[in-house]
């Protein structure tokens, strides 16, 4: 059990990482620290997509593909988050995302 | 042996650095304990024999996103006032255990099909006769550029002062 690395410690690794990524972007106020636990979470998917192509199908590496476009997508996302936090800054002077209500109704 | 110390070690600093990434009261201090986190994500994927995702997680993750998310942090001035949370941390924690406990349950009670072959030992070729070879992924390599185009030029009209 503690020696035979298999599938299930991947994956049970990557649950409880995207859970607390999940909490933190549910219950944070600030923007960045949003934005830091949407990283975590795809941390998290990326893990699961890279175990399931080691022990799964290990001689075509489809899910490290996938992890690449994950990597790449979070890269873009990051970067056209950090410019809305920065103009919502400089409208509001402030990050919490409680109080970015301009929108609500 | 060895394989399995290095995943259990990784393991419990990714869990330990992504709590203090939540829990910590200063918000540099999360973002360093994200930063280590990601350099531990890198150690894991180095146990599932995948050296060039590892070298890219560290290259792109620890590289680039970090100084994005510590360059936020400085040029918004919410340092001061912590890391605090809104009115919804119960039920944001609640939320987060059922789905810990689906993914847990799901995960330890499939029977997944395990290949019992080895892993390719460099993965760098195989990827990139994946990524650009014959019936490969050539076409989203392709829309992934186009996407990081239009994000930089995105940020860029965010970002720009009026």
């Amino acid at each position: 059990m503690i020696n035979n690395l298999g599938l299930e410690h991947y994956l049970v690794l990557s649950a409880i990482l995207f859970a607390i990524g999940l909490y933190g972007a549910l219950a944070k106020r600030n923007a960045i620290i949003i934005l830091m636990c949407i990283e975590l979470m795809l941390n998290a998917v990326n893990i699961t997509l890279v175990a399931f192509s080691r022990y799964v199908t290990p001689e075509l590496l489809t899910g490290q593909i996938f992890a690449i476009f994950v990597i790449v997508v979070a890269a873009a996302e990051v970067a056209v988050g950090v410019a809305i936090i920065l103009a919502i800054y400089r409208g509001l002077e402030s990050i919490d995302a409680t109080k970015v209500d301009l929108m609500k109704w | 042996m060895g394989l399995a110390i290095a995943f259990w070690i990784s393991a419990a600093v990714i869990i330990a650095a992504a709590l203090g990434v939540v829990l910590l009261r200063n918000i540099f201090r999360a973002a360093l304990s994200l930063i280590l986190c990601f350099l531990m994500v890198a150690g894991i994927y180095i146990t599932l024999s995948a050296d060039f995702l590892a070298a890219v997680q560290i290259l792109v993750y620890v590289g680039a996103i970090s100084v994005l998310i510590i360059l936020a942090i400085m040029m918004t001035r919410e340092v001061q006032r912590g890391n605090l949370s809104n009115k919804l941390q119960l039920p944001a924690f609640i939320v987060a255990i059922l789905f810990l406990a689906v993914l847990v349950l799901t995960a330890t009670n499939t029977p997944w099909p395990i290949a019992g072959t080895a892993p390719v030992a460099p993965t760098t070729a195989t990827i990139a006769s994946r990524l650009f070879g014959e019936g490969g992924f050539i076409l989203p390599v392709e829309i992934a550029a186009v996407l990081l185009l239009s994000a930089i030029l995105g940020a860029i009209v965010l970002a720009r002062e009026k």
